[in-house]
């Protein structure tokens, strides 16, 4: 399991990729992604990897969230499996994320 | 992680064994030289009495001296020192194979060869005591995790009991209600409370917090206050939902939240209202039909949203006899098996539809869950409500805090809701927590609380709004009365509930008195004397309202327009 972050080529939008199981353990990766990248305004999470993602996963999606400005904020989650989307559409999580 | 220094040798307090005066006196020079502090005996048995005085911290032992050799000393010397590791090295002039056995067999670590070579026996007496301390280490770190773990599991054990009390102060013992859950769910996030309202309805919540152990935990105590709280106080599902929802945004850290279902089963009206956020979806069971009606999470789970922005809309059912309303937390279909395979919400149909209506439902899906992974687990909460005849469920009790020695006994109080109030405010929970200061009254506190909100709500539904609950003929009729209720409540500009309340004591202390309700509406009213005319109603979805109020109350009429409702209760030597 692994969080890859990579930064556009204008500085403005940051994409994590998270492989493996999206829970817990990756907590301090996760946060470590985002958390050293000052001046971002759009981040993407790309779930293409992701099979699997528990309640924690969930808080950390919200954690990058109030990273990323709240209500203000613009996360994408992109490349969501259907065991992933279950997840999101059983949280309603697509009425404070952009899905897809 | 930085590289721990390698340690100074520490002078350590050393045994020697040796028959041999010359042997030892040579040995015990060496080792002091070195730094360590000798003590020195001359055959087996003096060694054991010694170690068993001085416990000194390594023992150099020959092999083979009178009274009691080596071995049988190594022995009793490892016996004595239990779990602590003493190294024994033997000093030995033995060289076959089968006597270095021995020596090791004995509990001997390791030996050095006579004639001593000083450079191998300091180096060993280093390796020895490195490995001392290791033990020691070990036991120490192992003994602290064992106090930890006890303290841990008292200060659970602590916590569940607080909560234990706090959680079936409720109902979930009521006989409508099955359900399921480990015995430390709360340490796995999982919540269950029933309680009844003041009307005698039911509410149920079944939440699941994100996390687990302790921080899992927190978030229930509170949440749990604010359910029995305002369930109490007659609040509905909206208001509690926006204040668990409040009071969670507010004190738990932004990635924890409460995903949960909410539900009111109203026995008098039979209807099942719902919310539902983060928990997989629910059914409802019908019982004629052997149908389900998926109960999904429309929302976002507790905690999340702040109070602007959550959305508190619930979804209202009907319920016949028999129903069932069943909720299950999300351990129950994430579940997997060797394969890594979920349960899955197809394998928990298939359990439904083998089941037909029998009381077992849960047992049946544990079994299921038990069959497909090969065990149980510990972090699946089920439960099953019943709609059943509300005579069967006995004494419907709300308990109140204070004593009720303070009584108002001579009063009366008008009030006039205006459309904006009327629009996101629920007054019923002010005017039955001021009416339960009579300590009179507080006896049929669901009598007055059914009546009360029968009144307000045919006040608000029909006068005010206008709506026709001719529209509730079927279900789809009922869903969309309820839909056109939010909507018409939504643009509402103008209309007026008043309320006036009249409390009269017939006595000096109390002991018996008189309420007077008088509700009236800004609407059309209605025709008073064709709807009070109509049969009682049996199995239609709308018309229990004016009967009930007519049924519960000691004295009920309505004004000739029908636009004002005046009911009468008695206490004491007057009922």
């Amino acid at each position: 399991m692994t969080v890859i972050s990579e930064l556009s080529a204008d500085g403005q939008q940051l994409t994590i990729l998270v492989q493996g199981r999206f829970d817990f353990a990756m907590h301090q990766d996760f946060r470590n992604a985002y958390e050293e990248v000052a001046n971002v305004q759009r981040f993407v999470v790309d779930l293409r990897g992701t099979q699997y993602l528990d309640s924690s996963a969930l808080g950390m999606l919200l954690l990058l969230r109030d990273h990323a400005g709240g209500e203000d904020a613009q996360v994408r989650l992109v490349n969501c499996s259907p065991d992933v989307n279950t997840i999101l559409t059983i949280s309603n999580f697509s009425k404070l994320f952009q899905i897809g | 992680m930085v590289e721990p220094l390698l340690p100074q040798p520490e002078p350590l307090v050393v045994l020697i064994a040796d028959d041999n005066a010359s042997d030892r006196l040579l040995l015990s020079t060496i080792v002091r030289r070195q730094g360590h502090t000798v003590l020195s005996v001359s055959n087996g048995a003096e060694a054991v009495a010694l170690f068993e005085a001085e416990r000194p911290q390594l023992v150099l032992m020959d092999a083979l001296m009178p009274v009691m050799d080596g071995f049988e000393a190594a022995r009793r010397i490892k016996r004595m020192a239990g779990e602590a590791l003493v190294p024994i090295i033997f000093l030995t002039s033995l060289s076959e194979s089968e006597a270095l056995v021995r020596c090791l067999e004995a509990g001997g670590d390791d030996f050095v060869a006579k004639p001593y070579n000083q450079v191998i026996l300091a180096a060993k007496i280093n390796a020895m005591d490195r490995l001392r301390r290791l033990q020691d280490t070990v036991l120490q770190q192992r003994d602290l995790i064992a106090r930890h773990n006890d303290y841990l599991l008292n200060e659970q054990r602590v916590a569940k009991a607080v909560f234990d009390q706090v959680a079936h102060s409720g109902c979930l013992s009521a006989p409508n209600i099955r359900y399921l859950q480990s015995p430390y769910a709360l340490f796995n996030g999982d919540l269950l409370l029933a309680a009844y309202t003041p009307a005698g309805n039911m509410h149920v919540l079944l939440g699941d917090f994100t996390g687990h152990g302790l921080p899992a935990a927190v978030g229930a105590m509170p949440l749990a206050e604010v359910f029995y709280g305002m369930t109490a106080k007659g609040y509905g599902v909206s208001e509690t939902l926006r204040e668990m929802n409040a009071k969670l945004k507010r004190i738990l850290p932004v990635d924890m939240f409460c995903c949960a279902t909410l539900l009111c089963v109203n026995f008098n009206q039979r209807q099942v209202e719902v919310w539902s956020g983060g928990l997989p979806e629910g059914y409802l069971l019908h019982a004629d039909t052997d149908e389900r009606t998926p109960l999904v999470s429309r929302h976002l789970p507790l905690g999340v949203l702040d109070a602007k922005r959550f959305d508190d809309a619930t979804d209202v059912y009907p319920l016949a006899v028999g129903d069932r309303v069943f909720l299950i937390s999300d351990g129950v279909l994430e579940t997997s098996n060797s394969d890594d395979e979920m349960f899955g919400s197809q394998r928990l149909h298939a359990v439904f539809a083998a089941n037909r209506g029998s009381q077992s439902l849960i047992d049946e899906v544990q079994r299921a869950l038990n069959v497909f992974r090969g065990e149980a687990r510990d972090d699946v909460s089920m439960i099953e409500i019943g709609f059943i005849d509300p005579q069967l469920l006995g004494s419907r009790a709300v308990t109140y805090s204070d004593s009720g020695a303070l009584s108002p006994l001579d009063w009366s109080a008008s009030f006039e809701f205006r459309a904006s109030t009327l629009k996101r405010f629920n007054p019923l929970p002010y005017l039955l927590q001021l009416l339960l200061e009579v300590h009179g009254l507080r006896r049929q506190s669901g009598k007055l609380y059914s009546v009360l909100s029968e009144l307000y709500s045919n006040a608000l539904e029909h006068g005010v709004l206008g709506l026709d609950s001719a529209l509730k003929r079927d279900a789809a009729g009922f869903a969309r009365y309820y839909q056109e209720r939010g909507e018409r409540l939504s643009h509402l500009e103008s209309g007026f509930i008043r309320v006036h309340l009249q409390v009269v004591s017939a006595d000096q202390g109390g002991q018996s008195g008189r309420l007077t309700i008088r509700v009236e509406d800004s609407g059309d009213g209605f025709d008073v004397q064709r709807v009070l005319a109509l049969p009682p109603v049996v199995n239609e979805l709308s018309g229990r309202g004016l009967r009930l109020v007519r049924e519960l109350s000691e004295q009920s009429r309505w004004s000739e327009d029908g636009r004002t409702a005046c009911v009468e209760f008695f206490w004491g030597a007057l009922a």
